[in-house]
């Protein structure tokens, strides 16, 4: 059997950040993707926003990630595309290892590692997670499958368009059907806040004249065969449907942009602790699982991220951490959790073993101007002019300030007005 | 001698392969949509009934053809490689109910059905530890069984294709034709096909058939919604799950499906005679499938584990008795209409039946071809099979080594197979329905926002037009409107 001294599950943008990481320090790993080349989501994606923090530079997600698939290429790192990760379980040669198997054209691929490194990315909320209720009509796409099929397969999914939830990805798809000719209708959020970046706000809503209608909720699709339009209500501030403002919108396509979910399935198969807040894996500093020793966690698998930068960061983190665990082996740890007050609706990684410096990546429940993020037992505060749901707050807390902490076994974090 | 089946659910196809037995029988099975099965056999829910649940007193057709359905699924869905599993059946009770729940042994003691018997609460959670604490005792029934309803439909028409009957999808009967008394065949809007015999087992629409040569029953549509959640869910019990029927309410299903879904329902709403095409879910009804199945169970999987749902609409004939006639006037039209629940249970033994009376009311002398083959077998699958098997057919064929579908493990190998069979039964058109259906692509918790472009890629090449122009759920319904600059190079939104 095949050992590597890390095995890296999905070759997006984490798991090539990783990979590289771990090349860059002597280790071997082999990169197993399910799809038809390595790259993943930004393959798919011709708007820029990529890279800024990573390379330093603004590039669209195709031109960066053809970077990133360069220096793969160049550093020579293994990858194995078309394979698909069936099983992963304890190895018969016994703890640490873990044995990998996957189906590829090329045939059934099994190998064995201390290490894993999981970077399958997310996948995206579909009509029925949302409930919107109705008949099976064909025109529903989900935002990332219609970005496929223009960008990737080059058609266009419809003439007259009507995106659900005002994430990155639906805006941006909105700016792509403009483009495209196609009549954007609306696009309908639920809060009473977009959910998408404001730069995404004013570059693909404001500038192409499309509407967004806040504090409403698609309820029903309409149409025999094809959508022919969406009956939507709008909600009070606990959003619940206010009886008799139905309003039907005409279209013939709905573009569902509901939000990402971290996939997980093979780490729920393996019993690994979720967070039902980032509905990923609990992990602590070094992005290791809390619960299963020697499986990392990058990427949109571990939460959703609005950054490619992050993303990277964070392959780039579980990278460190495997290699310290291959250097040092398996050390006792002592953990502190995180436990989240006024304002904050998810932040990982959720224990911090206070040995390094920490970078943390929240998100709060509603927008707020003026605020400061606190951990009080550490005495430490970062102030912000304005926090939003959509932009992620990433942070860093100095090893220096954690150290004290080891006594205690948990730390508050809570937004308050300055 | 020809014989034409109108429909093909679950019933029509049934008819269509035991006619198919037969030599000097020409057999026609048309179907007004792109598929087989699309209508209310695609969408209920999948239960091989006990048969304690019919009153032969009140239906005798009912109790006498379930009872005899539920055994022969065992050797049919053998033959034909159809899933099925037969986990058993507790209809629980509640407080104040055991009377009703006394009336099912009896009548599974009138109508010889094995092994049914009432259980104390005790001894139901020892079996089954979900349910919940409010159920003093469960009527167990250990003959209950689960089926994918349009995978028996599709394998039923696989079958009676191979035997040689002649399958017409986008063929929708207008009328039946009679002249002197006699059928003479059907109008349809691909024209005039004759036939001698004519069984009308159009389903829903059965009764707008029938009036065309003045019978004039009405069947009333009725709805019931369903909610399928993920395979990976905590609180899935083992057995099929349901309360005593009461006045108040028949409660509804909770049971994991051949595909190892948790499955909730049906709601029953009546719909006015003119809704008969509406499957279309509703908020109310899915608050109203959580409400009765938390009643059932200690707990639910959370919501964010519904994987989607949907709604089908079944025939519900006056009195509740299925209407199965062989006419004298005109001379060689058959009802099979009206089939309601048992009807899914009960299609074998209803096909048997149906076929005895076309032969004595119509003196037809038939002799079994020796060349008919009673066995089919399903598309191989790769998910959850064995390392040694999965590594064996990728070495025959490595496009079962490309995995297409992520969530359900389907493979390129599995898609162009199910294409193939698409073919093979004849279809017009390759809808991307068909092929989830048959592959079980597309049928994960994504619901095919990764895969369906892929498999709509490959339904392209086959068929050998643009992709845009690929079918998703009929004949008229497009993936896309055209290619990307189309619109921007003078195309209209219209």
């Amino acid at each position: 059997m095949t050992r590597y001294d890390t095995i890296v599950i999905g070759g997006g943008p984490a798991g090539l950040s990783a990979a590289l990481k771990l090349k860059a320090k002597g280790f071997d790993s082999l990169v197993i993707e399910s799809g038809d080349r390595i790259g993943g989501i930004p393959l798919q994606c011709i708007h820029p926003g990529f890279g800024l923090h990573y390379l330093g530079e603004d590039l669209t997600g195709t031109e960066f990630i053809h970077r990133l698939i360069g220096m793969v290429e160049d550093q020579g790192v293994e990858y194995r595309v078309r394979s698909h990760v069936v099983r992963v379980k304890p190895s018969r040669t016994g703890y640490p290892y873990k044995r990998i198997e996957a189906v590829s054209p090329y045939g059934f691929i099994e190998v064995e590692t201390p290490i894993l490194i999981y970077t399958a990315g997310a996948r995206e909320r579909t009509i029925f997670e949302i409930g919107v209720t109705g008949e099976r009509l064909s025109g529903v796409f989900t935002a990332g499958e219609a970005q496929a099929y223009m960008d990737i397969f080059g058609i266009l999914p419809g003439s007259r368009i009507v995106i659900i939830g005002s994430g990155d990805v639906g805006l941006i798809m909105a700016r792509r059907f403009a483009l495209e000719g196609a009549k954007v209708e609306a696009v309908i959020e639920m809060m009473p806040w977009p959910g998408g970046l404001t730069r995404n706000i004013v570059q693909c809503l404001l500038d192409y004249d499309i509407p967004l209608l806040l504090s409403r909720m698609v309820v029903r699709l309409e149409g025999k065969r094809r959508v022919e339009g969406v009956v939507t209500v709008r909600v009070d501030e606990d959003l619940n449907p206010i009886p008799g403002s139905e309003e039907l919108i005409e279209c013939d396509t709905v573009v569902v942009s509901a939000g990402l979910t971290p996939n997980v399935r093979l780490l729920e198969g393996l019993g690994l602790a979720m967070d039902p807040s980032t509905r990923g894996p609990i992990v602590d500093d070094y992005l290791e699982s809390i619960t299963y020793q020697g499986i990392f966690i990058a990427g949109n698998a571990l939460v959703v991220n609005d950054l490619v930068d992050y993303v990277v960061e964070q392959g780039e983190s579980a990278a460190e951490g495997a290699s310290i665990l291959l250097y040092e082996g398996v050390k006792p740890r002592s953990y502190v959790r995180i436990t989240k007050g006024r304002n904050v609706r998810l932040i990982v990684p959720q224990y911090l073993s206070c040995e390094k410096d920490a970078v943390l990546y929240m998100r709060v429940q509603k927008p707020e101007y003026d605020v400061k993020v606190c951990f009080e037992e550490i005495s430490r505060e970062f102030r912000y002019p304005v926090v939003r749901p959509a932009e992620m707050i990433r942070l860093t807390l100095r090893r220096s300030d954690l150290e004290d902490l080891r006594r205690l076994d948990s730390l508050t974090v809570e937004v308050k007005r300055v | 001698m020809r014989i034409l089946v109108i429909g093909s659910g679950i019933v029509g196809a049934s008819i269509a392969r035991i006619a198919s037995m037969y030599r000097d029988l020409d057999v026609y099975l048309v179907e007004r949509e792109a598929d087989v099965g699309w209508g209310a056999s695609k969408a209920n829910t999948g239960i091989i009934h006990p048969g304690h649940e019919e009153d032969p007193r009140l239906y005798p057709f009912r109790a006498k053809l379930c009872v005899e359905g539920n055994r022969l699924w065992k050797s049919w869905a053998r033959d034909l490689d159809i899933p099925i599993k037969f986990p058993g059946e507790l209809m629980l009770v509640f407080e104040g109910f055991e009377s009703e729940a006394r009336r099912y042994i009896d009548l599974a003691r009138i109508n010889g059905i094995p092994g049914v018997r009432l259980l104390y609460h005790d001894e139901v959670e020892r079996m089954e530890p979900l349910i919940s604490d409010e159920a003093v005792a469960a009527v167990w029934a250990p003959t209950a069984g689960i089926i994918s309803p349009i995978d028996a439909v599709i394998a039923l028409v696989e079958n009676a294709v191979s035997n040689g009957i002649k399958l017409l999808t986008e063929t929708e009967v207008k009328r039946v034709i009679v002249s002197d008394g006699r059928v003479r065949g059907v109008e349809t809007n691909i024209g005039f096909i004759g036939a001698d015999i004519v069984v009308n087992a159009g389903g829903i629409h059965a009764d707008e058939i029938a009036r065309t040569v003045g019978l004039s029953y009405r069947l009333k549509p009725r709805k019931g919604e369903y909610i399928l959640f993920d395979s990976f869910v905590e609180a899935k019990p083992k057995h099929i799950i349901h309360p005593v029927p009461t006045s108040i309410t028949k409660g509804v299903y909770i049971v994991e499906t051949v595909e190892g879904n948790l499955m909730i329902g049906p709601t029953a709403v009546d719909l006015l005679e003119d809704a008969k095409d509406d499957t279309s879910t509703s908020t109310e009804g899915l608050s109203k499938l959580l409400s009765e199945a938390s009643r059932l169970l200690k707990e639910l999987p959370p919501r964010d584990r519904i994987v989607k749902f949907f709604a089908g609409v079944r025939p519900e004939p006056p009195n509740g008795d299925w209407i199965i006639e062989a006419y004298t006037d005109p001379w060689g039209f058959v009802d099979v209409a009206g089939i309601r629940s048992p009807g899914l249970t009960a299609a074998p033994a209803i096909a048997l039946h149906v076929f005895n009376l076309i032969r004595e009311r119509y003196d037809l002398k038939l002799k079994v071809k020796d060349s008919w083959n009673p066995h089919r077998r399903g598309i191989a699958r790769i998910k959850d099979k064995p390392k040694q098997l999965i590594k064996r057919l990728v070495e025959e064929d490595s496009r079962y080594g490309s995995i297409v579908c992520w969530c359900n493990m389907v493979s390129e190998a599995e898609i162009l197979e199910a294409i193939g069979r698409m073919k093979s039964i004849g279809l017009k058109t390759i809808t991307l329905d068909g092929v989830k259906f048959r592959s079980k692509a597309m049928y994960g918790f994504c619901q095919g926002s990764f895969c369906r472009a892929r498999i709509a890629y490959i339904v392209s090449k086959i068929e050998g037009i643009p992709l845009w122009d690929v079918r998703v759920n009929s004949t008229e319904s497009k993936l896309g409107v055209g290619d990307v600059k189309s619109l921007v190079k003078g195309g209209s939104y219209d």
